[in-house]
């Protein structure tokens, strides 16, 4: 298609088709931060852009747009959104639906073109526009979801590449697939059929994120675990996997991919399963809260201001923790600072760091720790003249990787195939992250 | 539309500065490119030869709908593309239509008879999207082209047909709601449907169509529930919520036994709604007299059938079970939807906001699921405020005297932050903890005095209103902080603050009696510059003042009085006029002049502060109008629970005709007892045995005491008192009938052995037994028919005719090893050691082998072993050491002229999982002579060959064993009940099925189930019709069940039906029983 959509004035309106009962969409506007609708798709009869008024008016309520509520009603509407990637989708309904229903169907929309294009932003969405359209397209029918895997979806409409186009352009082909959606009537609906690789591989990621808040002493008020396992498979055929673990009573709940098969799991803690080709999320775990989290890092902080006094101190230092012998890498540091304080001349021992007057926002970018010689950032904020301490002391928001360690000590047994007869290579890789990681100050 | 249709073109015309338009054909240049003019373009390309010219044109003018650009003129270049070749091209037509159709009706009807052609095509997913496309076009006038399309498509062949066909009804429904008749009729035809993928979008239908009819479910119940783990997960949302407003209106509450003994806080809660408190009392009455409370089986069936979706990824299905769960289980089961939704507040804000909202309803109700979570609902400063204030609002829900000083300790935090109307929200929090739990109170309120010195004045103007509702509670007490409050007068302008101030003084004067005065002096003055509400109480402070210390303040008062005279405001005008009459003593004013006093210092309660969740839960939890806290359109109401069960054996399914009228009487009194009888264990069946076989897909629940061991816990206590009794008296009139056929019957398996464990004791392996083709679901029973060493049958079975304890009661007498051929000796004597033990958990017995011919395999070869040859077979008996093992015959023929010695496995090398048990090492084999070992391989149930190496004293050479899919299984003997059950579990994706025409020579019966026995190790189960065989099997190392149906057709054609949870096994082994039967 060639042409981009309008400029920065245009609005993006998706509308939904109409769910039925369950989920009457009527329509999808995609509408960007500065309260553009840029692509609507209606399904039943159509409904006016104006409906999105209502819509722009809780916006401007709002101070930020993670503050605009998920669910609007309208007189004769419901308008029920989700804010990703700075792009609103809002679903248009009519009738009573369970809201989680729209409100995770759009997140699987913003997924599906995530997958397609590799990033989900106004620019892509408005060059793939058509694309974007024979997907909805099989998403939903009436208005009630059809197929959200994104492996059909594959099957149906190939994702555009840049080869693809060319060669499109060149020879005429399209980007519909040309064979049938045999997936949707397969006995596994989430595997395309007829998978073939040169290389057969199935890679796993642990991951592992650690959600914490450490308050101004240093000790723990809450901390858990939650974990997931990615896969990256690319096998051919229909294999058949399992995988086991060497401690799986850690993990305390868990919700699966459909692909595996809960009964196995249930009498024998094994996940036993046929996976979809490509990237997909087997799991997500919580560690049970029993067991105590070892909290990897430590932040010693010393902030202050004064009463009269323009000048404040600030000082952070960051250290390892219980860390098991690993290293922790790509630590950040973010902080939003109280309103009065006007700019921080600071001096980090290693890494870069940036003040942003405007935001009040400060983040430094530290880099690897080295347990010899820890990291720290020293200086002092100047403060408004005349203008009274603040209430609060900016919260400290950690980021940060440790390779080669799930914090919670899970570990993958052995991973078999079974149902095709070459040998896969497998790995498995480990890494735990912050999650939202909080220290008071 | 009209309106933003206008709206559009402009935006279109103004942006068309510096950036292409779609339909803009760029040779044409800006000024000239008019509507028309561009659309003209896409007319040319439209009408080309060219498939690339017509796509692009599709893609501009979609790209066009998209942005909300009328497209509508192109409508007659478009529709006649609709038969084009191109898929693209035709897709894009269909986006066109659909959005088109209604506004260009007589046009879009030159497209309906491609969609009709398309409803004819062969292949089903031609079919199915002409169907799509047909009923999303908006033209009523072929309604009846649709109606007829939808009936057709109901009775399709493909289960992806029928699922469109569902999707459609709604479709039409919108369209014309005077088909509502007809399309019942077909949503109950395709309510009966037995395939996952049309159950959600046919309950999705009928959610839209005839809510109201719930009496089309009873018949669907049972099945709905047992397919709803393999249902897509939006269909299962869909159902999930059905059946929650079903079971409401079926079965009785859970609760009601606790209703009486529920403490007071609860009541409180119950008595909410007036018309609750009614029911509840007149429920309290009456259960007195009512029964013990029993779980109807069905009600149970739904709880266990729902509980594992817990797991899902959807967020939906999770929060669907969560409000089921809610509604319908019991108090003390309710606490595991919990952790689920604790899970989900890790999802997207969006999520959490919902969830969050259902949570706060919930622990209003029952807090003490959720305390143990208690942190995870503590705040970071990175949730948005909407999410934090939610958050706030499950903290304090959850708050209660033993964990009342850690929230207090988190809300000091929290009322630190930046965020005002958080903090604004947490200061209402700590007031409504304090006026709860009274330990607390003086703690909070000295917290919120405090806040009083606070630099932020919304903070203090919060704390005000909150420390003044607590203050009612108690003021006598608290002078001190009034005086304090006094004084703020001065400094805070919030409005709401000094409203509250003014009613504190107003309403405490006598506890202040020296500042009151002096804080109407001030409000005097700066009178006219108040706001409303703060001009109101003003006026309320002068009229008590002047009630209780009229010598200081009637001045003042009059002032005050005065000004308001003459406000703005007709309301404060109004206040003014009417306190003077009643404050201040005239010839006029009557006799209400003496209660002045009474009405304006009357006792006032204190406010209750309580949450704005509460109650919310009349509302079916995870529904919009629950979100909205208001009716949405469409809102079911979800019922109350009825006082008397409705009749639950409109749940049962048909009953096959050859047992119906042996059972009916009994039937009828079985149905009853759960309702009388608590003896029963709660999910005694309320629906006797013979009706199961016609329903494939029941499952667990409507088993009869044979259930599979499967199917939960809380069954197996389920008695088999009366019921087996029932069925002992109807399996001997059925037996009598059979004695004359079981010769008939055995011919049909001539030549194979079906023995099931702990029954037949006889010790002779070639003992040819069949079933006693008992078509109960408990026939355990065996006939014995021929004994190739004479050794006719053996007394368990022979005794099985007349003792009465049929079942699983037979104890087999004791085991007798004959001497037999030398294959199976070695395993013999644990062959039989097995069978004596009796399956006391009543799961499917695993059966001794099937004896078919057993085919050899090359292992080594008489050349590359140097005279050494060795060969190998299935034995099909379970390996004595490990029952996860094949066990493999091996027989070793010493060919050389030498002596060979120390013949044994070496080296195992085992892919992952695999494991071998080595035979034992033969010491030595002399020339000639031939020595026969048995090793077990565990091949994990894959085909995937066992690689070791077989040493002999001088060489060692490489050798692999590959397993046939067959035999990596062991038979397994079930009833035909037991059979269908299990094979109504392994639908969907679990099964496999394949259409293939039998030779001439395997068309008898004899010799369909020797292929089928020698391609397989399974055993067979008995079948009542004619024209079907079955065969249920075991995998060795999982014990997943694996199923085979084998029905004859017409003429030599035949359809074969693997059910199997390994897709992979199940798959290879319809490829090798087809070979079989074929060649």
């Amino acid at each position: 298609m060639g042409a981009a959509f309008g400029g920065p004035k245009h609005r993006l309106t998706v509308k939904s088709s109409e769910f039925l009962h369950m989920a009457n969409y009527r329509c999808l506007f995609l509408i960007n931060a500065s309260g553009d609708i840029f692509l609507e798709k209606h399904w039943k009869s159509v409904v006016s852009r104006s409906v999105c008024d209502y819509f722009f008016e809780a916006q401007e309520r709002a101070s930020e747009a993670e503050n605009v509520p998920p669910v609007i009603p309208t007189p004769h509407h419901y308008l029920l959104s989700v804010y990703r990637h700075k792009i609103f989708f809002v679903a248009v309904i009519q009738t009573e639906v369970p809201p989680l229903f729209v409100i995770e169907f759009l997140h699987r929309v913003v997924d599906t073109f995530q997958d397609y294009f590799g990033v989900c932003s106004e620019v892509m969405i408005k060059d793939n526009v058509v694309v974007v359209y024979e997907v909805l397209e099989e998403m939903l029918d009436n208005g009630f979801p059809l197929a959200t895997e994104s492996n059909i979806l594959k099957e149906l409409i190939k994702p555009p590449t840049i080869l693809r186009t060319v060669v499109n352009t060149i020879t005429g082909s399209t980007n519909v697939g040309d064979q049938l959606p045999t997936g949707q009537l397969s006995v596994v609906p989430w595997r395309r059929t007829g998978v073939k690789y040169t290389n057969n591989e199935a890679y796993f990621d642990v991951i592992e994120e650690i959600d914490a808040i450490i308050d101004k002493s240093g000790s723990t008020i809450t901390a858990e675990i939650q974990g997931v396992i990615d896969a990256c498979v690319k096998l051919t055929g229909m294999p058949d996997l399992t995988l086991s673990f060497m401690n799986p009573r850690l993990l305390d709940d868990v919700s699966f991919h459909p692909c595996v098969r809960f009964k196995r799991w249930e009498s024998e803690r094994i996940l036993s399963f046929i996976p979809p080709d490509g990237n997909f999320r087997l799991l997500s775990y919580h560690v049970s809260a029993q067991n105590l989290v070892a909290i990897p890092v430590y932040v010693k902080h010393n902030i202050s201001f004064r009463d009269g006094s323009s000048l404040g101190r600030f000082e952070i230092t960051v250290g390892p923790k219980q860390t098991m012998g690993k290293t922790i890498e790509g630590v950040m540091v973010a902080s939003q600072m109280p309103k009065g304080v006007l700019n921080m001349s600071l001096t980090p021992s290693q890494g870069t760091h940036i003040f942003d007057p405007v935001t009040k926002l400060l983040s430094w970018d530290v880099g690897k720790i080295n347990p010899q010689k820890l990291p720290s950032l020293k200086g002092t904020m100047s403060l408004q003249a005349g203008a009274s301490k603040p209430d609060e002391n900016p919260t400290i928001n950690l980021q940060f990787k440790i390779q080669q360690l799930a914090i919670s000590g899970l570990k993958v047994n052995r991973l078999d195939m079974y149902g095709e007869k070459y040998k896969p290579f497998k790995g498995i890789k480990y890494m735990t992250k912050a999650g939202k990681f909080q220290v008071r100050t | 539309m009209a309106a933003g249709q206008a709206y559009s073109e402009e935006k279109g015309g103004s942006s068309s500065l510096g950036e292409p338009e779609y339909g803009h054909d760029p040779a044409s240049g800006g000024i000239f490119s008019s509507d028309y003019k561009r659309h003209d373009d896409l007319k040319e390309m439209l009408d080309s030869n060219k498939d690339s010219l017509k796509l692009e044109a599709m893609k501009r003018i979609v790209a066009m709908i998209a942005r909300g650009k009328n497209a509508s003129d192109l409508f007659p270049a478009v529709v006649k593309n609709v038969a084009c070749k191109n898929i693209e091209v035709k897709k894009l037509v269909y986006v066109y239509l659909v959005r088109y159709a209604e506004e260009q009706q007589d046009l879009a009807l030159l497209s309906i008879s491609t969609f009709q052609r398309g409803l004819k095509d062969p292949n089903q997913l031609i079919r199915a999207s002409a169907l799509r496309v047909l009923s999303s076009i908006r033209v009523p006038i072929i309604v009846p082209i649709m109606m007829l399309a939808i009936k057709e498509a109901a009775s399709d062949m493909s289960p992806y047909v029928r699922k469109t066909a569902a999707h459609a009804i709604p479709k039409l429904y919108s369209l014309d709601s005077d088909q509502k008749d007809q399309l019942i009729e077909v949503i109950e035809k395709l309510l009966a449907d037995k395939t996952t993928l049309v159950a959600g979008s046919v309950v999705m239908a009928f959610e839209e169509v005839c809510p109201e009819r719930i009496d089309l479910i009873h018949k669907n119940y049972r099945k709905l529930c047992n397919l709803l783990i393999d249902v897509e997960e939006w269909g299962q949302v869909v159902i999930i919520n059905m059946l929650t407003r079903y079971a409401r209106t079926q079965f009785l509450s859970p609760n009601q036994n606790e209703s009486l003994l529920e403490d007071s806080a609860e009541k409180a809660f119950y008595g909410s709604d007036e018309e609750d408190t009614k029911d509840a009392k007149a429920e309290a009455t009456s259960l007195v007299k009512r029964k013990p409370y029993v779980m109807d089986p069905d009600h149970r069936l739904l709880l266990r059938n729902t509980k594992p979706l817990l797991q899902s990824r959807n967020a939906a299905v999770v929060m669907a079970v969560a409000q089921l769960y809610f509604h319908l289980a019991p108090k003390a089961e309710v606490g595991v939807i919990a952790k689920a939704l604790v899970r989900l507040l890790r999802s997207h804000s969006e999520v959490q906001y919902v969830v969050l909202q259902n949570v706060a309803t919930m622990s209003i109700k029952r807090r003490g699921m959720f305390e143990p979570y208690l942190k995870s609902f503590y705040i970071r400063s990175t949730d948005p405020t909407q999410i934090k204030i939610l958050k706030l609002e499950v903290l304090t829900n959850l708050a209660n005297e033993t964990n009342i000083s850690t929230i207090l300790r988190e809300f000091q935090t929290y009322i630190r932050s930046m965020d005002k109307d958080f903090v604004a929200a947490t200061i209402q929090a700590i007031g409504r903890c304090a006026t709860n739990i009274g330990k607390v109170r003086d703690t909070c309120l000295n917290g919120l005095v405090q806040l009083l010195s606070n630099r932020d004045e919304l903070v203090v103007a919060e704390s005000v209103v909150v420390i003044k509702k607590l203050l009612q509670m108690q003021p006598a007490q608290h002078s001190e902080i009034i005086k304090h409050m006094a004084k703020l007068t001065d400094n805070i302008q919030v409005p709401m603050a000094r409203a509250s101030i003014l009613w504190l003084i107003g309403e405490y004067c006598e506890h202040v009696p020296k500042i009151a005065p002096d804080v109407l002096r001030k409000m005097a003055k700066s009178f006219t510059n108040e706001e409303d509400i703060v001009k109101l109480q003003v006026i309320n402070l002068a009229a008590k003042l002047y009630l209780t210390n009229s010598k200081q303040s009637k001045l003042l008062t009059q002032y005050v009085l005065n000004l308001a005279k003459y406000d703005q405001n007709y309301d404060i005008r109004d206040r003014a006029r009417f306190i003077r009459q009643l404050i201040v003593p005239t010839e006029k004013s009557g006799a209400l002049n003496k209660y002045a006093k009474k009405l304006f210092l009357a006792q006032k309660p204190a406010p209750i502060l309580e949450s704005s969740f509460k109650d919310r839960d009349h509302f079916q939890l995870g529904s919009l109008s629950h979100l909205l806290n208001a009716k949405a359109v469409g809102y079911q109401e979800l019922p109350d629970w009825p006082d008397e069960a409705p009749d639950p054996s409109v749940r049962n399914v048909e009953v096959p005709e050859w047992t119906k009228c042996t059972s009916r009487e009994k039937r009828k009194e079985k149905v009853e007892k759960p309702f009388y009888s608590d003896s029963e264990g709660e999910s005694g069946p309320t629906e006797s045995a013979d009706s199961e076989p016609e329903s494939v897909s029941e499952e667990s629940e409507s088993s009869s005491s044979e259930g599979s061991s499967s199917s939960g816990s809380e069954e197996e206590e389920e008695g088999s008192g009366d019921q087996s009794e029932d069925k002992e008296e109807e399996e001997k009139r059925k037996k009598k009938k059979e004695k004359e056929a079981p010769r008939k019957a055995s011919l049909e398996s001539a030549g194979h052995m079906v023995l099931p464990m702990g029954l037949c004791s006889c010790s002779c392996p070639h003992v040819v037994v069949t079933m006693g083709l008992c078509l109960w679901g408990c026939s355990r029973v065996a006939v014995p028919l021929r004994c190739p060493h004479g050794t006719v049958a053996c007394q368990g079975s022979a005794n099985c005719f007349s003792s009465p304890p049929l079942c699983p009661a037979v104890t087999p007498p004791p085991p007798q090893p004959v001497p037999s051929s030398n294959i199976v000796s070695t395993s013999l004597v644990t062959d039989l050691e097995g069978l004596t033990l009796t399956d006391t958990s009543l799961a499917p017995a695993l059966l001794s082998p099937a004896f078919g011919s057993v085919r050899t395999y090359e292992l080594l070869h008489r050349m590359t072993g140097e005279g050494l040859s060795v060969e190998y077979c299935f034995s099909r008996r379970p390996f004595p050491h490990d029952p996860h093992m094949v066990a493999v015959q091996i027989q070793i023929s010493n060919n050389t002229d030498a002596e060979v010695k120390s013949l044994r496995i070496s080296e195992p090398k085992p892919l992952s999982g695999m494991r071998i048990q080595e035979f034992p090492e033969i010491e030595s084999l002399a020339p000639g002579d031939t020595a026969s070992v048995v090793m077990g391989i565990d091949f994990c149930d894959s085909t995937q060959a066992a690689n070791f190496q077989l040493c002999t004293h001088t060489r060692h050479f490489y050798v692999s064993i590959q397993p046939p899919v067959g035999e990596l299984m062991a038979p397994v003997f079930m009833s035909e009940n037991e059979f269908k059950k299990e094979q109504g579990k392994l639908t969907g994706m679990s099964e496999i099925t394949e259409k293939l025409t039998l030779l001439e020579k395997c068309r008898s019966d004899h010799a369909i189930v020797q292929q089928v026995t020698s391609a397989a190790n399974v055993g067979r189960v008995p079948c009542g019709a004619d024209n079907e065989y079955r065969f249920a099997a075991k995998t060795v190392t999982s014990g997943s069940l694996v199923l085979i149906t084998l029905e004859k057709r017409e003429g030599a054609a035949a359809q074969l039906t693997v059910n199997s949870e390994k897709m992979v096994i199940g798959t290879m082994l319809v490829k090798d029983i087809v070979q079989a039967l074929v060649q």
